[in-house]
């Protein structure tokens, strides 16, 4: 059945609360279970273990992802995001990596591009400082994406204030504010 | 370099042929499953008859496996778990992934294709119908003699009419757009793309990445193969000739609106050069007739709509990384056409095809996965290809318009899924290594020189 059903309201703020496994019934995709869209779009939150003593070099990635999309500002377009966040972070005395993305496609549909386009930009190479991650990525696309569906952790809330709007309709009104105001500008 | 004495010329080139039967068979004895694969395998066509530049055979005989048919055939655990997880888990089983749900599901598949019984393929092309009976006819006597390879079904396949060129049972030309292979020294035309790297198609040649990728074991079983994904999909003429009756009070709004489905015209005239009127002399051109884009030439879609079906299955300068996206496609129609104007007839006809890949899961799964059945592709929020998504009446067909778009609501189902699988397509030497049952010890050291006369 057509999935049209969540109504555009996006003036109404929506959460969504998930079971443990982070969706409602099981979809299989390609590569596992798909999870569903929520008030607030597609995402993920990889949290894996980083090896000892890769802390700095790990910073010193999100320097230059920076300065990869200052020099390309659409280099992650084909990905559909709205957000991406980098966390590292404490449990005990050992060092963790957080990777959280909000986008608006699924992630199982477009995998292989989104790897692509983290060899593309360097990301990958920060996932080569975690614990576990296959040292035959370059070659074995299935063993990387193994790795990310194995660390992924479902949410079980998630909240829109704008819920289901897609970075793209974002845009498109801020364009047409901008045009609108360009021809109140020109009736001066 | 390719190795076009050992890969199947399946792939490689389209037989001129105007019939075809599609054997499917079934592995009851593994020595008779073996004898009968090393009697035939002389007569399976090779890549190089294709390149030769001399007159092709009049019959084109293809051979092909499913995991369970490798298995039958003796293939040693070990060897079978490195296949790749959706060519062991077969079509039937990935159904839930490709939309096979509803009136496509495989409990309602034909022919013994949603069984773990299907083995194998033999996929002949013939120049007519009567060049077919005769193979048939040879075949079977040649089959008689070992009873423990089963027929389960077969599929007769004619070219649907008018001949002057191919088209399926809705009357669409067919084989418009297809991507060149590098090595095979054929200058791609204009639109097509550059040549794209073996790897894509055949298994232990570099990719469009440069890899060559987990490769199936032992090396000899897997180098010069591909993966084939079958699928047998009913079309239902009456119905659409219905639909368009009902969405275009003219024949021209009429023929406007299936070509609005489609992206071109029935002729085959893109829609991106012929936004309004049909242009048979483009569509018979192909040097013109393939050569456009969207991202340029048609962002909006004013000319072919977004969720068309050849802007899904090609979205060209529209997607990323479509070089590791694209498939080779093979087949044809079956079943009696239906005359126009005649009410239908409830008879099944409709088209088998093979898509050709060195990855199920990354090339044909993510077409019909994505790019036929996402219905948020391209932001269009509830649409799903209108030929070959899976349909149940809830979807919609927006086709841009100024000032305001037209949408279609409620598009019904224009095919029916009658079965699929998975298949793996061996080289020349592969298919001797299964021919000998698969054994550890098998000698690979068989020049194909030596090999391509049949040593």
């Amino acid at each position: 059945m057509s999935n049209v059903s969540k109504a555009n309201d996006w003036a109404r703020p929506a959460a969504m609360a998930l079971p443990k496994e982070g969706y409602f019934a099981l979809e299989q995709g390609r590569y596992g279970p798909t999870y569903p869209r929520t008030p607030a779009c597609h995402g993920f939150t990889i949290i894996a273990k980083i090896k000892p003593g890769t802390e700095g070099e790990i910073r010193a990635y999100g320097k230059r992802i920076e300065d990869t999309i200052a020099a390309s500002p659409h280099a992650l377009a084909p990905l559909q995001l709205h957000y991406l966040r980098w966390v590292l972070f404490d449990i005990g005395p050992e060092k963790y990596f957080m990777y959280q993305g909000i986008f608006d496609t699924d992630f199982d549909k477009y995998t292989e591009d989104a790897i692509q386009l983290f060899k593309a930009t360097g990301v990958d190479t920060v996932f080569e400082k975690l614990e576990g991650f296959p040292s035959d990525w370059k070659t074995n696309a299935p063993a990387f994406i193994k790795f990310v569906r194995e660390h992924q952790c479902p949410s079980f809330l998630e909240y829109g204030e704008y819920p289901y709007v897609s970075a793209a309709e974002i845009k498109k009104a801020l364009t047409l504010k901008d045009a609108f105001s360009s021809i109140l500008d020109q009736m001066q | 370099m390719l190795e076009l004495d050992d890969i199947q010329h399946f792939l490689l080139a389209r037989p001129r042929a105007l019939a075809a039967r599609y054997g499917f068979l079934c592995f009851r004895r593994p020595d008779d499953g073996c004898a009968w694969l090393a009697g035939i395998i002389d007569r399976v066509g090779r890549g190089r008859a294709v390149t030769s530049g001399g007159p092709l055979d009049s019959r084109w005989v293809t051979v092909a496996f499913t995991w369970n048919g490798l298995r039958a055939l003796g293939v040693d655990e070990t060897s079978l778990s490195t296949f790749p997880e959706e060519f062991r888990q077969g079509m039937a089983a990935r159904a839930a992934i490709l939309g096979d749900t509803g009136a496509n599901h495989p409990d309602r598949w034909v022919g013994g294709l949603a069984s773990s019984d299907l083995h194998a393929i033999v996929i002949l092309f013939a120049r007519d119908v009567a060049e077919r009976e005769r193979c048939v006819q040879e075949h079977q006597q040649y089959a008689a003699q070992f009873p423990g390879v089963e027929v389960l079904s077969t599929l007769d396949l004619e070219a649907t009419p008018p001949f002057d060129y191919a088209h399926d049972h809705f009357g669409y030309r067919d084989r418009m757009s297809q991507p060149e292979i590098e090595g095979m020294d054929i200058e791609p035309t204009p639109g097509t793309g550059a040549p794209l790297k073996p790897g894509e198609f055949f298994l232990g040649y570099p990719d469009e990445n440069g890899d060559t990728g987990p490769l199936p074991q032992p090396g000899i079983l897997s180098q010069n193969g591909s993966f084939l994904a079958y699928r047998r999909l009913e079309e239902h003429v009456g119905a659409f000739r219905d639909f368009l009756r009902a969405n275009g009070t003219t024949p021209e709004a009429q023929e406007l609106v299936a070509a609005k489905l489609m992206g071109r015209w029935r002729s085959g005239a893109p829609l991106v050069l012929a936004p309004t009127k049909d242009d048979p002399q483009l569509a018979a051109d192909p040097q013109r007739n393939n050569n456009f884009d969207y991202g340029q030439m048609d962002p909006h879609g004013y000319a072919v709509p977004l969720g068309a079906h050849i802007r899904r299955m090609n979205p060209r300068d529209t997607a990323v990384n479509m070089n590791r996206r694209r498939i080779i496609r093979r087949g044809g129609t079956y079943g009696p056409p239906l005359p126009e104007g005649a009410p239908d007839d409830g008879v099944e006809r409709g088209i088998a095809a093979f898509v050709g890949c060195a990855s199920l899961i990354r090339q044909f799964e993510f077409a019909q996965n994505v790019w036929a059945n996402d219905p948020r592709f391209h932001e269009l929020g509830n649409e799903r290809d209108p030929f070959i998504g899976t349909h149940d009446g809830s979807y919609d067909m927006s086709i841009p318009k100024r000032p305001i778009k037209k949408k279609i609501t409620g598009l019904p189902a224009f095919t029916t899924v009658k079965g699929g699988a998975y298949f793996f397509l061996p080289g020349i030497r592969a298919l001797r290594f299964l021919a000998a049952g698969a054994p550890a010890t098998y000698a690979t050291t068989v020049s194909l020189s030596q090999d391509a006369l049949g040593a």
